[in-house]
C-alpha cells in the first residue's frame, strides 16, 4: 500500500498540511466557508515541534495496527487489499481505548467519535496533505519506494563525502 | 491542468496559450496552479510577520494558537495586514501622481522642457478651484501656481486634501464624523506603518479607519491629482476610436509594446514613435512602419488622448511577447510581471526598463528623465527599431481584435448628455429618475488567474447593461470590455437592456463608458459628485442608485480603491475576497458595519452574475429609497417584490 511519508529536513513548519486537513473534511470543503460550521472541522494530522526540528504527525497505518486490536467495537479495521487503518464512525462507540493505545499519538477522541486519517478517502487526488505540503516534505510511496528513496539518499551523500 | 479554455474566455489569449503550451512556455496561469493549494493562513489573513517574535499565525479551527505573542488575536493581524495592503496601494498610485506633478512644475518652470501644458481650459479650471486668482498671471505661472498646491497635497500635514472638498457635503461631514478625513496624502500612509507597527494600535476598528484614511487620500488626493493634472499635462481625453486585443500587433512592423502606468513616459513614446525620422528608420530597417500599443493603463493612458491601440489587459503581457514579433517590451512601473525578462530572452524582444524605482531581472535599463524625455523616449524607439531584423521565431499574432470608442471623462460626460447648447448632467439624473436607465455601475479592476481570465469582466458587465444599467469601467476591466465588444456604440443594440438602448442611440454612446486607467476610477467619484449636485437623486453618494464592482481584482492598488470608493459611499462587490475572513470581526466591519459609518459596504462574490444581481437589488433598493419608480421597461431580472425581499430575508 501507499503511505504518507515525511522527510522532516524539508518541514518548515507552515501547518499547511494541518490546514488543507481541516479544510478537507469539513462540510463545505471552502476556508473560509468551514470555519462558520456547525460541527468545526479537525485536522487529521498535526505538526509538532520535536528537538528544534517539526515533525508532521498522521496515522502510520501499522501493521498490526494496537488500535485495530484494542477496538472492542470492531469499529477500527485494517483494510486487507489496500492496508488502511480505517474507523467506521456507525460502529465507534467513543470509548477511546484506540487514542490510548496510539504510539504515535494519531488517533484523536472527537466529539462522539474517533478522528483520524482516512487517507482522503472521498478524494480522487489522493491525501490532500501531500498536495498541500509547499516544500514536498511529505510524499505518498510504498514501503519499497520509500526504502530505495533512503538508500538513494545515502549512496549519494557517500558520494559526496568522496569528492 | 486547465485548458486554455478554461482559463480565459478571450479568444486571443486562448490562441496564444496554446501556442505558448506547444513552444514549453510556463506562464502566469501555470506558476498559479503550481502554487496550489495556495496558504489557507494567508488567504483569510491570519498570519503576522511585522515582528520577530514571530512569525505567527493564528488556528482558526480553534484547537492551536488564538493570538500571536504579543497576544494580537485574529482581528488585530487581519486588519494590521488589510491596512498595510492600503497603504501599499495608496502609495503606488499617489506615487504616479507626485510624479506628474512634479512633471507639471518642470514644464511650468521651463518653456524649453519636453511637456508642456496642453489643456488651457482644464488648468483655468482647475486654477479657480484652487483659488489660484489669475490676475495679470501668465499661463506659466497658474501653472506654477497649481503644481505647488497639488505637490504640497502630499507632504500637507494638517487640514484637508483639497480635492475632498469636491464630494457631497453629507459625505464630508460622515468622513468627519468617522474622523477620516485625509490631512496629506503621504501622512496617513506613514501613518498606517506607524500604527501596524508592534504594539501600536491593537482596536482592529480604529486599525481599518486609518486605512479608510489613507485610501480616501488616495482616491480624493493622489490619483485624483494624478487624473487632473495629466488632463492638464496631456490633454482631457475626448471620444476617441481604438482596437484592442493582441490582433493590433502587425507582424510587418516594428512592434513596441509600452506597459506599465505613468503617462509622462508612454506620451513621449507616442510622439517618438510617430517621429518621421524614426519612422523612416524603421523603413531602412526593412519594416513597413512602427505599430505602437499599451498593455495594463499605461495602454489605457495613450488610448483615451490619442487612439493608441491597446495590445492586452494585465495577464495578456507574457502572451505578447510569445507573439514572437513584439521588437521592445517598454516598462515604468506597477503591475509588471518580473517573469517578462527571463521570457524575453526566449524571442528576440527587447525588455526594457525604464524607472529609477522599478529594475528587473534580464532588463536593459535606459533610464528616463523628465528633463530629456523626447530624447530619451527617441532612444528607446531606436533600440526597438534597430532589433526588428533579429526577429528569430516564426510570427505567431491571434487575428482577433475589436473596435472600441473610449475617452469619456467627468467633463465630457456634461457635453455628451447635454450636448454642445447646453452641457449637463440633467438628462443622466433625470434618466434615472424615470427609470430608463435603472442606475450606474462602476465595474473595474484587475485579472486574477485564480479566476477565469476576463470572465468575470465581461459577464457582469453583459448582465448589467441587459439590466438597463449604465457601466463605467476603468483598468483592465475597460480592455476585458473593449475586447468583448462591449464598448462600440452597437454593443447596446446587441447586449442592453430597451432603457439603456434609447440613451445610447440618443447620445450616440456605447453601454459601456471607458474612463481610463486605474488613477482615473477618480474620474468615477467625480461623476457621482456632479450627479449628487444636478439633484433628485439625493443628498449624498450613499443615496445614489449606483454600486461598483472589482471582479477579478488582485493588486494592493484595488484593495485603496476598494475602501475610498466603500468609503465615498458605494456598495461594492469582489470577485476574489478581501484576505479578512479569517478574522471575524473585521469581516463584519468591511462587509456591515462600513454601511453605517459611510453608505457602502462590500460583498464577496465569485460569481459575475450573482454579483451583478446583488449590485443590481443594492440599486433598486436605493431606488426605492428614493421614492423613484421602478425599471421604465420589463428586464431580465426583475425587480424583487416585497414578499420576496421577506423570503431572502428568512
Amino acid at each position: 500500500m501507499k503511505k504518507v511519508y515525511f522527510d522532516s529536513r524539508k518541514c518548515l513548519g507552515c501547518h499547511s498540511c494541518e490546514f488543507a486537513c481541516a479544510v478537507e473534511h469539513s462540510e463545505s470543503k471552502e476556508a473560509a466557508k468551514a470555519l462558520l460550521e456547525e460541527d468545526r472541522p479537525l485536522p487529521r494530522r498535526r505538526v509538532r515541534p520535536v528537538e528544534g526540528a517539526c515533525l508532521t504527525i498522521g496515522c502510520r497505518h501499522c501493521d498490526p495496527a494496537p488500535c485495530v486490536e484494542a477496538c472492542m467495537a470492531g469499529a477500527m479495521t485494517k483494510d486487507a487489499d489496500t492496508g488502511e487503518v480505517i474507523c467506521d464512525t456507525d460502529k465507534c462507540v467513543g470509548c477511546w481505548m484506540c487514542v490510548m493505545v496510539c504510539p504515535f499519538g494519531a488517533v484523536r477522541p472527537g466529539e462522539v467519535f474517533t478522528i483520524k486519517c482516512d487517507m482522503c478517502a472521498d478524494r480522487e487526488a489522493g491525501p490532500v496533505c501531500v498536495e498541500a505540503c509547499p516544500t514536498g516534505a511529505l510524499f505518498e510511496a510504498t514501503a519499497d519506494e520509500f526504502a530505495q528513496r533512503r538508500k538513494a539518499r545515502e549512496a549519494a551523500k557517500q558520494a559526496e563525502l568522496k569528492t | 491542468m486547465k485548458t486554455p479554455k478554461q482559463r480565459s474566455v478571450d479568444p486571443a489569449t486562448v490562441a496564444m496559450l496554446e501556442a505558448a503550451a506547444s513552444k514549453g512556455l510556463a506562464v502566469a496561469w501555470d506558476r498559479q496552479e503550481a502554487m496550489e493549494p495556495q496558504c489557507g493562513f494567508g488567504q483569510l489573513g491570519i498570519c503576522c510577520r511585522n515582528c520577530t517574535m514571530g512569525p505567527c499565525r493564528i488556528d482558526p479551527f480553534g484547537e492551536g494558537p488564538a493570538a500571536g505573542i504579543c497576544g494580537a488575536d485574529a482581528d488585530i493581524i487581519a486588519a494590521r495586514n488589510l491596512v498595510r495592503m492600503i497603504a501599499g496601494g495608496a502609495a503606488a498610485h499617489s506615487d504616479h501622481g507626485r510624479d506628474i506633478a512634479h512633471t507639471l512644475l518642470m514644464a511650468a518652470e521651463d518653456e524649453k522642457c519636453d511637456y508642456q501644458v496642453k489643456d488651457e481650459a482644464k488648468l483655468r479650471a482647475l486654477a479657480e478651484e484652487l483659488g489660484v486668482k489669475a490676475d495679470g498671471k501668465d499661463l506659466r505661472q497658474i501653472a506654477r501656481a497649481v503644481a505647488e498646491i497639488a505637490f504640497g497635497q502630499f507632504g500637507q500635514q494638517h487640514g484637508e486634501v483639497v480635492f475632498a472638498a469636491r464630494a457631497p457635503a453629507d459625505q464630508q461631514k460622515r468622513w468627519q464624523r468617522a474622523r477620516v478625513m485625509p490631512r496629506g496624502v503621504d501622512r496617513e500612509i506613514v501613518e498606517i506603518m506607524h500604527r501596524t507597527h508592534i504594539g501600536v494600535d491593537n482596536d482592529p476598528v480604529n486599525i481599518i479607519l486609518q486605512g479608510v484614511r489613507a485610501s480616501l487620500g488616495d482616491g480624493w488626493g493622489g490619483s485624483m491629482i494624478a487624473t487632473d493634472l495629466s488632463d492638464v499635462l496631456f490633454r482631457t481625453p475626448e471620444w476617441v476610436r481604438g482596437r484592442a486585443n493582441l490582433g493590433v500587433l502587425e507582424p510587418a512592423n516594428v512592434n513596441i509594446i509600452v506597459h506599465g502606468h505613468e503617462p509622462t513616459l508612454s506620451e513621449m513614446i507616442v510622439a517618438a514613435a510617430q517621429d518621421k525620422e524614426m519612422v523612416e528608420l524603421a523603413k531602412s530597417q526593412g519594416a513597413k512602419g512602427i505599430t505602437l500599443s499599451g498593455i495594463c493603463c499605461t495602454a489605457n493612458e495613450i488610448l483615451m488622448r490619442h487612439g493608441i491601440p491597446v495590445a492586452g489587459n494585465f495577464l495578456q503581457q507574457e502572451l505578447a511577447v510569445t507573439t514572437g514579433v513584439v521588437d521592445a517590451m517598454i516598462v515604468d512601473v506597477q503591475c509588471i510581471f518580473p517573469a517578462l525578462g527571463a521570457l524575453s530572452q526566449k524571442f528576440h524582444t527587447k525588455f526594457i526598463s525604464t524607472s529609477p524605482k522599478a529594475k528587473f531581472p534580464f532588463a536593459e535599463h535606459i533610464e528616463f528623465e523628465e528633463s530629456r524625455a523626447l530624447e530619451i523616449a527617441k532612444r528607446i524607439v531606436r533600440a526597438a527599431i534597430e532589433n526588428f531584423p533579429n526577429r528569430k521565431t516564426e510570427p505567431c499574432v491571434p487575428g482577433h481584435s475589436n473596435p472600441l470608442v473610449a475617452g469619456f471623462t467627468a467633463e465630457n460626460i456634461y457635453a455628451m448628455l447635454g450636448g454642445r447648447y447646453r452641457p449637463s448632467y440633467r438628462p443622466l439624473n433625470d434618466a434615472i429618475m424615470s427609470g430608463r436607465l435603472r442606475g450606474v455601475a462602476g465595474v473595474v479592476g484587475c485579472n486574477n488567474p485564480k479566476h477565469r481570465h476576463d470572465y468575470g469582466h465581461t459577464e457582469m458587465t453583459k448582465e448589467l447593461i441587459r439590466n438597463d444599467v449604465l457601466v463605467a469601467v476603468t483598468g483592465c476591466t475597460a480592455v476585458a470590455d473593449a475586447k468583448a465588444g462591449l464598448m462600440c456604440p452597437e454593443a447596446a443594440m446587441e447586449y442592453a437592456g430597451r432603457g439603456l438602448q434609447e440613451v445610447c442611440r440618443a447620445v450616440g454612446a456605447p453601454p459601456v463608458l471607458h474612463l481610463g486607467s486605474c488613477v482615473d476610477n477618480s474620474r468615477i467619484l467625480v461623476v457621482l459628485s456632479n450627479m449628487v449636485k444636478e439633484g433628485g437623486l439625493g443628498e449624498s453618494i450613499a443615496d445614489l442608485p449606483v454600486a461598483g464592482a472589482a471582479p477579478e481584482w488582485m493588486s494592493e492598488k484595488a484593495v485603496s480603491i476598494g475602501f475610498y470608493v466603500v468609503a465615498s459611499g458605494v456598495f461594492t462587490v469582489l470577485g476574489e475576497p478581501l484576505p479578512v475572513q479569517g478574522a471575524p470581526r473585521v469581516t463584519r466591519f468591511v462587509c456591515e458595519d462600513m454601511e453605517e459609518l459611510f453608505g457602502g459596504k462590500f460583498a464577496f462574490e465569485a460569481d459575475p452574475i450573482k454579483a451583478a444581481r446583488l449590485m443590481i437589488d443594492h440599486i433598486d433598493a436605493k431606488r426605492s429609497a428614493l421614492h423613484l419608480p421602478g425599471p421604465m421597461y420589463e428586464v431580465p431580472y426583475a425587480p424583487r417584490t416585497a414578499v420576496e425581499e421577506a423570503r431572502a430575508a428568512e
